[in-house]
C-alpha cells in the first residue's frame, strides 16, 4: 500500500484460531478510507472469518483466540474498555444471505437507532428514509413501509440490510459475500450502490467473484490457507500479481 | 430381477401400511369414544338440574340427606379458572425467563444441567408434587399467613405453578433455539447487546412458540387433579386465596368411588365440562403452533 493514503483500519500480525485450528495466520493488511476493499480467495481460507474481526463479532465463538492488533482510528478494537456496541455501530455489517427482522420495514430500518437510544418519532422517521434512500430502495419501499420485510425480494432485501446498517450512521461497512444469493440483476444494483456508497463510507467486501471484484473494487486482498498472500491495487492485481498463487486463483486454475 | 422384487415387497409394504393405519386408527377411535361417551353420560344430569342451575349454582351438596340435594358446580369452575390464572401468574414469568436464559445466555454445561433438571421436574410424579406441597407448603402457609389451615387455593397454586414450569420452558425453548442465528447476528453488527438481541429479536421471532408453551401449561394445569386434591383441602367451598376449595378435576375424583344416581350422573356432566375446557384450550395451542408455521 502507499503509505501517504489514509487508512481506517491497520491490522498488524493478525493471528485467530478456533480452538486449535488457526484460520487466520500472521494477516497484515491497511484499508484506505472511502475505498472499496475486495477480499477474494477459495472457500474456508479465512476472509469472513477475518471480516467478523473487524467488528469483534468474533467474540462470541466460544474458543477462539486472537493475537496481534486491529487499529480502527488508530485505536486498538480489542483493547480493554473499548465499547464493542459502539465499535459495531461504526462497523457495520451485511451478510451473505439477507437477514431481514421478521418485521416491519420501518422496524428493520428503525431498530438500530432505537437500540442507541433513538425514540422521537419525527426523528425515526427521518433516519428511515434517508437510509432507505441510501440504499437506492426508497422508491420501491416507501409505500409499504408497515409491511412485513419477508415479503420483499431477495435483491430488495439485501439492499434493506444495507439502508438497515446504514441507519446507525456507522464509517466502515463491511459485506461478506453480499450478492453471491442473488439474480444478476440485484447483483448490479447492489454493486452500483457499494460503488456509491463509497463516497462516504469505507467498504470491505468478501467475494467469490473475480470481476466484481474488479468492476467495483480500488483494493484487493488475496486470502489463501489462512494466509494474506497479496494485496494491491486492484488493476495491478490483476494484471501482474506478483505470486504464483495469486495468478493461479485468478486465472482459474484452482479454487 | 428388479421387477420381481418389487413384487414380492409389495404385500409387506401393505401390511406394514396396514399396521400403521391401524395404530392411528387406535387412536382417533380412543379420541371419539371418549368424547361421544362423555357425551352421552354427561348430559342426562344437565337436562334434569338444567344447564344455568347446574353451571352456576353456588351450592354443591350432592349428599345432603336432610334437605334437597344441590348440584351446583360454579365452585369448581371458578377455583379451576382462578387456580390455573394463579399458576399462569407465578409460572409464566419464571418459566419464560428460565427459557431465555436456557435457551440464549447459559453456559454449555450449566445448560445441560438445568434442561435436565427440567426434564425431572417434569417426570415427578404429581402425588409427589402433592405430598411435598402438603408436608412442606401447607405448614408453611398456615404458619406464614396465620390461618387456621394453610390447605388451600393458595397451596394448590403454588404447586401448579411449579408443575406448568416445565411444559413452558421445554417448548419455549424450543421456540428460542429455533430463532435463526442470522436475526441475532444481525442485531449483534448493529451494536445491540446480547440481552437486548434476545429480548427485541429473539423473543418476538418465537412469540408463537412460546405463546403455545403458556397455553399447554394452561392444559396441564386445569387437567391436574391428584396433586391439588392433596394440598387444597377438598371443600366445595366458593374459591378464595386462603379458602379450602374442590376443582374440577377434584370434584370428581373425590366422589366418584362413592356416588350413584344423579349424583353421578352430575359427575359425568363435571368431567364433560372440563373436557370442554380442554377441547378449548387445544384449540387455541393449535392456532398459535399453526400460526408459527405460516410465519
Ligand atoms: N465458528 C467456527 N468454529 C470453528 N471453525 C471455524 C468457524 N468458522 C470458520 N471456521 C473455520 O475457519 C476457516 C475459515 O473459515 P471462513 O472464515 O468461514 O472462510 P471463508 O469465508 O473464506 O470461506 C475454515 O477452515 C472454517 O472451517
Ligand atoms: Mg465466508
Amino acid at each position: 500500500m502507499e503509505a501517504n493514503e489514509k487508512s481506517i483500519l491497520s491490522v498488524k500480525e493478525l493471528c485467530l484460531w478456533y480452538g486449535n485450528h488457526q484460520a487466520l495466520k500472521n494477516i497484515n493488511i491497511d484499508i484506505p478510507k472511502n475505498s472499496i476493499t475486495a477480499l477474494i480467495g477459495p472457500s474456508g481460507c479465512g476472509k469472513s472469518t477475518f471480516l467478523k474481526t473487524l467488528d469483534r463479532m468474533n467474540d462470541l465463538i466460544p474458543d477462539v483466540k486472537i493475537t496481534g492488533s486491529v487499529e480502527y482510528k488508530g485505536e486498538d478494537i480489542f483493547a480493554p474498555g473499548v465499547d464493542v456496541s459502539e465499535l459495531r455501530r461504526q462497523i457495520g455489517m451485511v451478510f451473505q444471505k439477507p437477514n431481514p427482522f421478521p418485521m416491519s420495514i420501518y422496524d428493520n430500518i428503525a431498530y438500530g437507532p432505537r437500540t442507541h437510544g433513538i425514540r422521537n418519532r419525527a426523528k425515526l422517521d427521518d433516519i428511515v428514509e434517508k437510509s432507505l434512500r441510501g440504499a437506492a430502495i426508497w422508491d420501491e419501499v416507501k409505500d409499504r413501509l408497515r409491511k412485513n420485510a419477508l415479503g420483499l425480494s431477495g435483491g430488495q432485501q439485501q439492499r434493506l440490510c444495507i439502508a438497515r446498517a446504514l441507519a446507525v450512521e456507522p464509517d466502515v461497512l463491511l459485506m461478506d459475500e453480499p450478492t453471491s444469493a442473488l439474480d444478476p440483476i440485484s447483483t448490479s444494483k447492489i454493486e452500483e450502490l457499494a460503488m456509491q456508497l463509497k463516497e462516504q463510507y469505507t467498504i470491505v467486501i468478501v467475494t467469490h467473484n473475480m470481476q466484481q471484484a474488479v468492476r467495483i473494487s480500488d483494493n484487493t486482498a488475496f486470502f489463501l490457507l489462512g494466509e494474506l498472500v497479496e494485496y494491491g491495487k486492484t488493476e495491478e492485481m490483476f494484471s501482474q500479481p506478483t505470486d504464483k498463487r495469486t495468478e493461479d486463483y485468478i486465472t482459474g486454475r484452482f479454487g | 430381477m428388479k421387477q420381481n422384487k418389487k413384487h414380492t415387497a409389495k404385500p409387506i409394504e401393505a401390511i406394514v401400511h396396514g399396521v400403521f393405519l391401524v395404530a392411528g386408527l387406535i387412536t382417533v377411535g380412543c379420541v371419539l369414544l371418549i368424547t361421544v361417551y362423555l357425551i352421552i353420560s354427561g348430559l342426562p344430569a344437565i337436562k334434569e338440574i338444567g344447564l344455568i342451575p347446574f353451571l352456576f349454582g353456588k351450592v354443591w351438596a350432592s349428599t345432603a340427606k336432610t334437605t334437597e340435594p344441590s348440584f351446583g358446580i360454579l365452585p369448581f369452575i371458578l377455583t379451576s379458572v382462578y387456580g390455573t390464572c394463579g399458576a399462569i401468574v407465578l409460572g409464566v414469568p419464571v418459566g419464560f425467563m428460565a427459557s431465555v436464559y436456557i435457551a440464549k445466555l447459559a453456559p454449555k454445561k450449566l445448560k445441560a444441567v438445568m434442561q435436565s433438571a427440567v426434564s425431572l421436574l417434569a417426570g415427578i410424579p404429581s402425588v409427589v408434587y402433592g405430598l411435598v406441597g402438603m408436608l412442606v407448603l401447607v405448614p408453611g402457609i398456615r404458619k406464614l399467613f396465620n390461618v387456621p389451615d394453610g390447605a388451600s387455593l393458595l397451596a394448590a397454586i403454588v404447586v401448579l405453578a411449579i408443575m406448568i414450569l416445565p411444559s413452558i420452558i421445554k417448548v419455549s425453548v424450543t421456540a428460542l433455539e429455533a430463532v435463526p442465528k442470522e436475526y441475532e447476528d444481525a442485531s449483534l453488527a448493529l451494536g445491540a447487546t446480547e440481552v437486548e438481541t434476545h429480548f427485541k429479536v429473539s423473543v418476538p421471532a418465537a412469540r408463537s412458540g412460546i405463546a403455545a408453551a403458556v397455553v399447554l401449561g394452561v392444559g396441564r394445569a386445569i387437567g391436574e387433579a391428584m396433586a391439588v386434591m392433596m394440598v387444597s383441602g377438598n371443600a366445595a367451598n366458593m374459591p378464595g386465596l386462603f379458602e379450602s376449595v374442590r376443582f374440577l378435576t377434584t370434584a370428581v375424583a373425590s366422589e366418584m368411588s362413592y356416588s350413584g344416581g344423579l349424583q353421578r350422573q352430575a359427575l359425568f356432566s363435571i368431567a364433560l365440562v372440563l373436557f370442554v375446557f380442554i377441547m378449548l384450550i387445544n384449540a387455541a395451542l393449535n392456532f398459535f403452533l399453526k400460526r408459527d408455521k405460516e410465519a
